[in-house]
């Protein structure tokens, strides 16, 4: 596409020129554009890029930060993946809280934005604040660790002691059979942030005279409405959502962390992030960490292809 | 009848309107009511707060609790302005470097055909699918070999690079800047940096109160950083957590502590939300 514009823009030179020739012509033209890009990017590139293969290739080390690595090949990685059982446990535990924050907060940003679409824009403006203000408070989900605090003066606590439902107070985040529950909702309570705000605006941009065709056309219900005029109109911030959605979903480790301790009673709220965390910052076992964070990271951009690889079917 | 059916747009069901009414009050009491009840600790007097049984919303409310949170901050052996003009600094520093970087590298990408380009955008898309906590320890790691930490450039410079801002900022300018303008300016004979500040700038703003407002989050709400161990250069919200982990004598200053960490963001947000929705409007993916 971008290639037949440039040919419009000179016509006769493209045909006397090879490739790379034209390439070069076009960079030397055009150069100002790379000047314009270069701060911004050679930031990006360190802070961002660089990091990733730096623990890439960490990870096939055996490093302390004080004496020089020393090359181990994929030891790490096999001690990971067969040795050592809490990493399982982590995989699994993440995997949950990742498809419970993922997938379900990416569904209710998308339903609740609907929704909300359809109030008046003024009562609109109040019902998104009410959404979304949770993911930008910081650290109020704190707010959960007093509502379910463990003595009688929590107030979940509390009331079901005064309603006769419980003799004792339960302690909630350290309960094994409690946990994984409350940190998911508290997740998703925290979870409708930037995918939401984009759906929301999404929904206001669609071109009403396609609700008007469509209703022409036989469409007899908002569902179908949804399915067959909104999504495939939306489908860009759909892809957009998700990728948001997904990563957020595996960066809960902080809100773990802050309701339930590190580690976790009987490792069972124990999730990757954290045993990066154990590994990285408190034993310093930098080669055998940066092999967690290369398969985090992995698992983080494949579920993000994944996803939107079934993103592109919807309207379909 | 008639009438309901004049207000709705088409396909609009009774049913169904009360169906969504009732599932918004509900999810939006679950949302909203945790919030309440932060403001209520905070209101709430010591016997309120070790009450049996506990009572949601408070009594006698009393400001008792904001007014022991600010006797804790002047107490603190590190002056509580310095934590405050910490956080002022970088978040001031660290937003408009963001900004600036970030919108002339976006106005490149989007505007200038440079050869390459392409590539680096897909990069930067890529870099939106995993989370910092991946890269947090190889960070630490260039910032030493830089000699960065404990100084303000660890907080500072990373923010510059932050991927979400530019990411917004490229797509709203790809879909609200009209190449026929920068064309006629082009003609002209303006550079290309003075239609960038002149033409393009003006029309995105939008885009960048967004990108003002989302880099100031970050930094309002991000924890205490790993690259900082001097006391005098930690922000305002590490000096937050450190009365919110004062335990049971501080529950009431801490549940103050708590509503102003939250009324911050949220007040910014409400003031810049039509902007935000506007930028938002334009973040999809475009293939």
């Amino acid at each position: 596409m971008s290639e037949k514009v440039s040919t419009q823009q000179a016509p006769k030179l493209r045909k006397d020129m090879t490739k790379w020739q034209w390439t070069l012509r076009e960079m030397k033209v055009h150069k100002v554009g790379y000047l314009m890009v270069a701060p911004y990017y050679i930031v990006f590139f360190i802070f961002t890029v660089v990091p990733v293969f730096v623990s890439l290739v960490l990870s096939l080390t055996q490093f302390n930060m004080l004496e020089m690595p020393v090359f181990v090949g994929v030891d790490n990685y096999i001690r990971l993946l067969l040795d050592d059982d809490i990493f399982l446990l982590a995989c699994s535990n993440t995997l949950i809280f990742a498809t419970m924050t993922g997938p379900v907060s990416y569904l209710l940003c998308l339903l609740f934005a609907w929704f909300i679409n359809e109030l008046t824009p003024k009562i609109r403006a109040v019902v998104t604040l009410v959404f979304y203000a949770p993911s930008i408070s910081g650290q109020v989900y704190l707010i959960w660790q007093t509502l379910f605090s463990s003595d009688s003066y929590g107030w979940v606590n509390g009331t079901l002691m005064k309603l006769g439902i419980i003799s004792s107070p339960i302690l909630w985040f350290q309960d094994p059979d409690y946990i994984m529950t409350l940190v998911i909702v508290v997740a998703l309570w925290t979870s409708l942030g930037t995918s939401f705000l984009s759906f929301i605006a999404g929904f206001q941009v669609v071109d009403k005279s396609l609700y008007e065709a469509a209703s022409v056309d036989g469409v007899k219900n908002r569902w179908q409405e949804l399915w067959y005029v909104t999504l495939p109109v939306m489908k860009n911030q759909m892809m957009f959502a998700a990728i948001m959605s997904i990563t957020a979903s595996f960066g809960f480790g902080a809100i773990v962390t802050a309701l339930c301790g590190f580690p976790s009673v009987d490792y069972c709220a124990h999730t990757i992030m954290h045993h990066l965390e154990d590994y990285g910052t408190q034993r310093w076992e930098v080669g055998y960490a940066s092999a967690i964070a290369t398969i985090l990271f992995i698992i983080m951009i494949a579920a993000n292809l994944l996803v939107n690889k079934m993103l592109s079917k919807v309207g379909k | 009848m008639k009438f309901k059916i004049k207000r709705r747009s088409f396909n609009r069901s009774v049913g169904g309107d009360v169906g969504i009414n009732i599932i918004l009050i509900v999810f939006g009491l679950f949302m909203f009511l945790p919030m309440v009840y932060a403001i209520s600790q905070s209101l709430k007097p010591l016997d309120e707060l070790w009450m049996f049984p506990p009572r949601f919303l408070v009594r006698n409310p009393s400001l008792k609790n904001y007014s022991e949170l600010f006797r804790l901050m002047s107490e603190s052996w590190v002056p509580f302005s310095r934590y405050i003009f910490n956080t002022a600094f970088v978040s001031v520093a660290g937003t408009f470097g963001h900004l600036f970087l970030a919108s002339l590298a976006a106005y490149a990408m989007t505007k200038i055909n440079f050869p390459g380009r392409k590539g680096m955008f897909q990069l930067i898309y890529y870099s939106l699918m995993f989370h910092s906590t991946v890269s947090a320890l190889s960070n630490f790691m260039i910032m030493s070999m830089l000699g960065w930490i404990d100084t303000y450039w660890s907080l500072i410079i990373p923010a510059f690079g932050y991927t979400l801002g530019f990411y917004l900022m490229k797509q709203f300018m790809e879909t609200t800047v009209p190449d026929s303008v920068l064309e006629s300016a082009r003609l002209d004979g303006a550079k290309e940096l003075t239609i960038y500040w002149r033409i393009v700038m003006p029309m995105v703003k939008p885009a960048w109160l967004t990108l003002i407002v989302y880099s100031f989050q970050g930094l309002w709400n991000s924890g205490t950083s790993i690259y900082i161990y001097s006391e005098e250069l930690k922000t305002f919200n590490y000096a937050i957590q450190q009365i919110l982990a004062g335990g049971i004598v501080r529950s009431g200053a801490a549940a103050a502590a708590t509503v102003i960490m939250m009324l911050v963001p949220v007040t910014v947000f409400v003031v810049t939300q039509s902007n935000i929705i506007e930028t938002m409007a334009s973040s999809g993916m475009k293939d």
